[in-house]
């Protein structure tokens, strides 16, 4: 079963809401009022019940950002966007409204029923194998709109001694670890969303992993924007201990709206010597019609450190939604001997516009990294990789290879790369290698006297472009993505 | 007040004892975008990798009226004199970006005048777009204009810029143009070299027009504390060729900047380089490659060997335009590392909009192969030679790919006489 | 009762460097079920064209004539189309799918061509069970059903692959090009039983091949000789080693 799939129902089953993916879900709300000042960051602070340092912290970051102005070089336009027209804070209130199939969009019920495919299915066509013993449960933090709905397995993760928890909740908890590590990988100052999101963040999920734990299930986190004229900011703080590991998924949804909503969330991770953290993302934000008209902007500032040595931080990108995409999703390589990957899947079509990829910062000696993207342009959209390797003077033995690979589909897109190589240092070796071009008439040719539809045919081809990325992925998210990425280019040819 | 004075206050103020002198409109209009935009700082994207601070520091006099002649005619026959052919080429010299006759061989079967009698700015630089266009555009005075005439094929044509300067900088802009009409064919070799502080600011606009070939290479030798900031505009025409190399060895900070426009179908375009940096130089490859027809190749090969502090920046992007179907682009950049203090920042990038297109891009940093380094010295020759040959080795092949035999030889002539015996320069 | 394939006055054109070169000027052919037909003739005279023409490639445009096939217009049909009603091209070099795994990508062809003509789909276990024997029969290393399409592929097991295409689509009218392969002699043995297997009354064969090498295989009924985009002489198996012994130009003066 698909994780989202999974994550339904297992929120359903917690009696937490009328949660489907039916698109809009009509639950009584607690809103703060529309606009950004301090008086709504005391309120978020307040209904977080959170102490008084988490507040200050908020508000430096609030001033921070006033003096910021909106990132530019990223090739993408959209136009201005008012940022004191937007709900800051919204909850549902504790009793869920009433559950009723027709507030269900049918179009987005046939997208979700195309991806309830019988997973096992799949999963053996499509090559992932895993070893009977390696399959794990998924533990699930739901997000709906601004607050942590429900997370599960709790139980099993606490015996472990693993923190896995609304960070709503951490910053009560466990306040010790959340100031010791909050904002010291991506600082409030970093950029301009990373400053907005330090300010008014709302939720999001804190993962603690100690000494030595393997963490015995999957994490996942479920986002979902619903309310209107909400802004998505969720805070995700990952720190896992020498010696442990975690893999952690991410899903995320929207309903279709005309009017844009703005999604801008920020991540940390932090790995000290021999830890390993796996972080997996399938983005389907809405994407805005064909037209253009609606989606979700997509502002989102990941980066993660190796503090330690041999540590290994490894990012996988599935992104087939939003209608706007700006993301880089980065590793410091600090530790000696760590190692950093970036596996990248970016489908854009209608009008959407993503600029994404990664920055590899090695700091430390004998540092690795490896960067693979896959960017696939159709209709009338614009999708651009933009990627830094960086290899500081004190990184000798540095090792990087990139590969980026563009398809075009269609003759109205565009499609483009700009990897940014910086080595100062001579033991360092770099390499980077790029190709763009489109499907070729030999295999859509070949794959329809077989018998596919050329759409079956573009999607086969596209998925098995995409292959070395989708090999990273967890086997609920393999599958998943591999049918999201079909859904996404649909209409794209003939 | 005029745009002039108003401009004062900005950059062009380095330059400010010449301004009175110079009038017309189109000069105007450059002063003013200069002094609105500035110099290019790291903000802009452009200009990212190179900052112009050094730029700023210092006053830039207009050049003596007179110049040494021995000085001048010394300089010359330096720089010519690791190939003992390209002495009797035809050539047009100009000393401080003006042209000195007396060091001249006038070429004979092409149409030759001079900015200075003919003020033509041309169409493809454009000074709102590019600072150092406005910066030229605002005190060019002198400069080569060369036209190949249909169906002739004018064998070589050398163009030596020579900076005689003192410990007080001064700066040149010299404005060139270049057109190599329908079928006609040039060899173009351009020398760059000097002596003091100067700051030699270049603009050459160049058209290849149908069926034309121009072959063009361009060897940087300036003085050790030289800026060289060039600028080249290139327009090819339905099947024209424009076949260019760079070999970069001068300068405190050199910058060569290509916008080649593969305007019609079947165009071709090479933009190749080499550079071998050492001490505290920067060298800045940048290109600008347009794909506006459909049909039309372009390539592009850029070595960069970097030692002691220098640093070396290439970017390039390729540009391909959603009527340019069928293009087929390829682009690869390596650096070769030779000190740990050395510094590479490449920065090479695709811009798509058409579809049905094959494009490339590589690029590759490392330091000498051990293994290969060790295989030589297995067979007994010594380290400080063996690095000498991979080096050579790794550099001859951009250089390779000059067509022009005559040109590739004195490359090759150029960069053995300065490195010759020495390992690495330090 | 219509024939099984029927081409008439058939031509064909494709766009060479923004000309119009006409390669196919009127070829006529009919195969009756059942049948094994070759079509023989020197390089550039149509024969791999008219294989692309009737498997629907686009870049060939028919410029006048028809084909039917089971007494539908073949023509105006889509290759996916052609594909379902029993139509299967062997591509003389097979295409590579990299990322596109060998048994996704038959299944994906088998259930599209199965719900085409009305059958029920098969789920991943019948499938595979049912891929694997087929494989099996074929010699086939197990490991090719989890490799890419024809990525890294040796010519014979491309071939192999082919044939297990073929034999899972179930067509009732296989052409097999062949034109430049003729030296391979296991490749031409491996398409030929594959051929040979499937014989029955209700299926047919156009082969394509400029050696008599693999008629060696595969016991024609009808032998074409095909020149300058047309069918210039039609006989049975002994015109092929006339055409072995004597070659092409006796017949081709003979036509001029």
């Amino acid at each position: 079963m698909p994780a989202v799939t999974q994550t339904r129902e297992a929120v359903e089953k917690l009696g937490q809401s009328s949660y489907k993916w039916g698109f809009e879900t009509d639950i009584e709300m607690d809103m703060a009022p529309k606009g950004l000042n301090e008086d709504i960051i005391r309120l978020i602070s307040s209904r977080k019940e959170e102490p008084e340092w988490m507040l200050e912290w908020r508000l430096a970051a609030y001033k921070t950002w006033q003096a910021m102005t909106e990132p530019k070089w990223a090739k993408v336009t959209y136009p201005p966007i008012d940022y004191q027209d937007a709900h800051y804070y919204a909850a549902p209130r504790k009793k869920p409204g009433p559950k009723s199939l027709d507030e269900v969009d049918p179009e987005l019920l046939r997208t979700y029923e195309k991806l309830g495919i019988p997973l096992h299915e799949q999963a053996m066509l499509a090559g992932v194998e895993v070893p009977e013993g390696e399959r794990m449960p998924v533990a699930v933090d739901a997000v709906f709109d601004s607050v942590s709905v429900a997370t599960t397995f709790r139980k099993t993760l606490e015996e472990a001694g693993v923190i896995f928890c609304p960070i709503s909740e951490a910053v009560r908890e466990h306040p010790d670890l959340v100031r010791r590590y909050l904002g010291t990988v991506v600082p409030a100052g970093d950029n301009f969303y990373s400053a907005l999101n330090s300010a008014v963040f709302t939720d999001g999920s804190f993962v603690y992993v100690p000494k030595g734990v393997r963490c015995p299930m999957e994490l996942s986190t479920y986002f979902r924007i619903n309310a209107k004229n909400t802004g998505q900011f969720e805070r995700t703080l990952i720190v896992v201990e020498e010696g442990a590991s975690v893999s952690y998924l991410e899903g995320c949804t929207a309903p279709m709206r005309d009017e844009n909503q703005l999604h801008a969330a920020v991540v940390e991770l932090v790995a000290m010597d021999d830890a390993s953290i796996k972080y997996s993302t399938v983005q389907n934000w809405y994407p805005g019609d064909e037209n253009g008209r609606g989606g979700i902007y997509n502002f989102v500032t990941k980066r993660g450190i190796c503090r330690g040595a041999r540590s290994k931080i490894s990012w996988t990108q599935v992104e087939t939604g939003s209608a706007v995409t700006w993301k880089y999703p980065s590793c410091i390589l600090q530790g000696e001997g760590s190692v950093g990957e970036f596996y990248s899947v970016a489908v854009t079509n209608n009008r959407q516009q993503a600029d994404t990829g990664t920055k590899m910062i090695h700091l430390g000696r004998n540092t690795r990294s490896t960067i693979i993207a896959k960017t696939i342009s159709a209709g009338h959209s614009d999708s651009t990789y933009r990627g830094l390797v960086r290899v500081q003077p004190k990184a000798s033995g540095a090792r990087n290879f990139t590969q980026c690979d563009s398809l075009l589909i269609g003759d109205q897109c565009g499609a483009h790369t700009v990897p940014y190589i910086e080595s100062r240092n001579m033991n360092a070796r770099i390499e980077h290698e790029a190709t763009t071009s489109k499907i070729s008439e030999d295999q859509l040719f070949y794959c329809r006297q077989r018998g596919l539809s050329e759409e079956d045919a573009v999607g086969l081809i596209v998925n098995g472009f995409c292959r070395d990325v989708l090999k990273e992925l967890p086997m609920e998210f393999a599958v998943e993505a591999q049918k999201l990425l079909q859904i996404s280019l649909e209409g794209s040819v003939g | 007040m005029n745009a002039f004075s108003n401009s004062m206050s900005g950059p062009l103020a380095l330059f400010a004892n010449r301004l009175n002198t110079l009038a017309g409109a189109e000069r105007q209009a450059a002063a003013g975008a200069l002094a609105r935009t500035g110099l290019p700082d790291r903000k802009f994207e452009a200009w990212k990798y190179t900052a112009l601070r050094a730029l700023g520091k210092q006053d830039y006099a207009a050049p003596p009226a007179q110049v040494d002649a021995g000085t001048a005619r010394a300089l010359l026959d330096g720089v010519l004199q690791p190939h003992p052919a390209m002495a009797t080429l035809p050539r047009v010299v100009f000393v401080n970006g003006r042209h000195a006759p007396a060091l001249s061989i006038l070429p004979d079967g092409v149409d030759l005048s001079f900015f200075a009698h003919d003020p033509r700015f041309g169409l493809q630089a454009a000074p709102d777009r590019d600072p150092l266009v406005a910066l030229n555009t605002a005190l060019a005075e002198d400069g080569l204009l060369l036209r190949v005439p249909a169906g002739v094929d004018a064998g070589h044509v050398l163009l030596v810029s020579l900076g005689v300067a003192g410990v007080a900088p001064l700066s040149f802009h010299p404005r060139h143009a270049v057109v190599v009409e329908k079928d006609a064919r040039l060899r173009l070799v351009c020398v760059q070299a000097g002596q003091g502080a100067y700051l030699h600011n270049p603009v050459m606009d160049i058209r290849v027009e149908d069926g034309a070939t121009l072959e063009h290479v361009t060897v940087q030798a300036e003085a050790a504390q030289a800026i060289s900031l060039g600028t080249l505009y290139a327009h090819v025409g339905h099947q024209g060729v424009y076949d260019s190399f760079v070999l970069g060895l001068g300068g405190q900070l050199v910058r060569h900047e290509v916008h080649a426009r593969l305007a019609a179908t079947r165009a071709v375009v090479h933009v190749n380089g080499a550079q071998r940096l050492g001490g505290q130089q920067v060298g800045d490859i940048t290109s600008v490659i347009t794909h506006a027809a459909s049909d039309c190749t372009s390539r592009q090969t850029v070595r960069n060997v970097l030692d002691g502090h220098a640093r070396g920046v290439f970017q390039g992007k390729v540009l391909v335009e959603r009527i340019a179907q069928k293009t087929d682009g390829y682009q690869m950049n390596q650096a070769l590392l030779l000190s740990p203090d050395a510094e590479i920042d490449a920065k090479p990038e695709l811009e798509i909009y058409a579809d049905d297109v094959r494009c490339s891009h590589g690029a590759t940093v490392g330091a000498l192969d051990d293994d290969q380094l060790f295989y030589l010295r297995s067979r007994g020759i010594p380290e400080q030679e063996a690095r000498q040959i991979l080096i050579d080795a790794f550099l001859d092949e951009a250089i390779a790919l000059v067509a022009d035999a005559t040109a590739q030889t004195f490359c090759r002539a150029v960069l053995a006489a300065r490195f010759a015996g020495k390992g690495e320069l330090s | 009762m219509s024939q099984f394939l029927e081409i008439s006055g058939l031509c064909a054109q494709i766009d060479a460097d923004g000309q119009d070169k006409q390669i196919l000027r009127g070829v006529d052919l009919s195969i009756p079920p059942g049948e094994v037909h070759v079509i023989m003739g020197p390089n550039g005279s149509g024969k791999s064209t008219l294989s692309y023409v009737l498997a629907g490639r686009e870049e060939y445009v028919v410029t006048a004539g028809s084909a039917t096939f089971h007494g539908q217009d073949l023509l105006a049909m889509e290759p996916e189309e052609r594909a379902a009603a029993g139509l299967f091209l062997a591509f003389q070099s097979p295409i590579e799918l990299p990322g596109v795994n060998n048994a996704n990508f038959l299944r994906t062809a088998v259930n599209a061509v199965r719900r085409a003509r009305g059958q029920e789909e098969l789920d991943a276990v019948a499938f595979l069970k049912m891929a694997r024997e087929a494989a099996k029969a074929l010699s086939m290393a197990p490991d090719m059903l989890k490799r890419n399409v024809n990525v890294g592929f040796s010519g014979g097991e491309k071939k192999r692959n082919e044939v297990l295409q073929m034999t899972l689509l179930q067509p009732t009218f296989a052409i097999l090009d062949e034109t430049d392969s003729g030296l391979d002699v296991d490749a031409l043995r491996i398409v030929a039983e594959g051929v040979n297997r499937l014989r029955a009354p209700t299926f047919s064969a156009l082969v394509i091949t400029h050696h008599q090498k693999l008629l060696d295989y595969l016991v024609p009924d009808r032998i074409h000789v095909m020149a300058r985009g047309r069918i210039i002489l039609s006989g049975g198996p002994e015109l092929a080693r006339q055409i072995d012994q004597e070659g092409y130009t006796k017949f081709l003066a003979e036509v001029a």
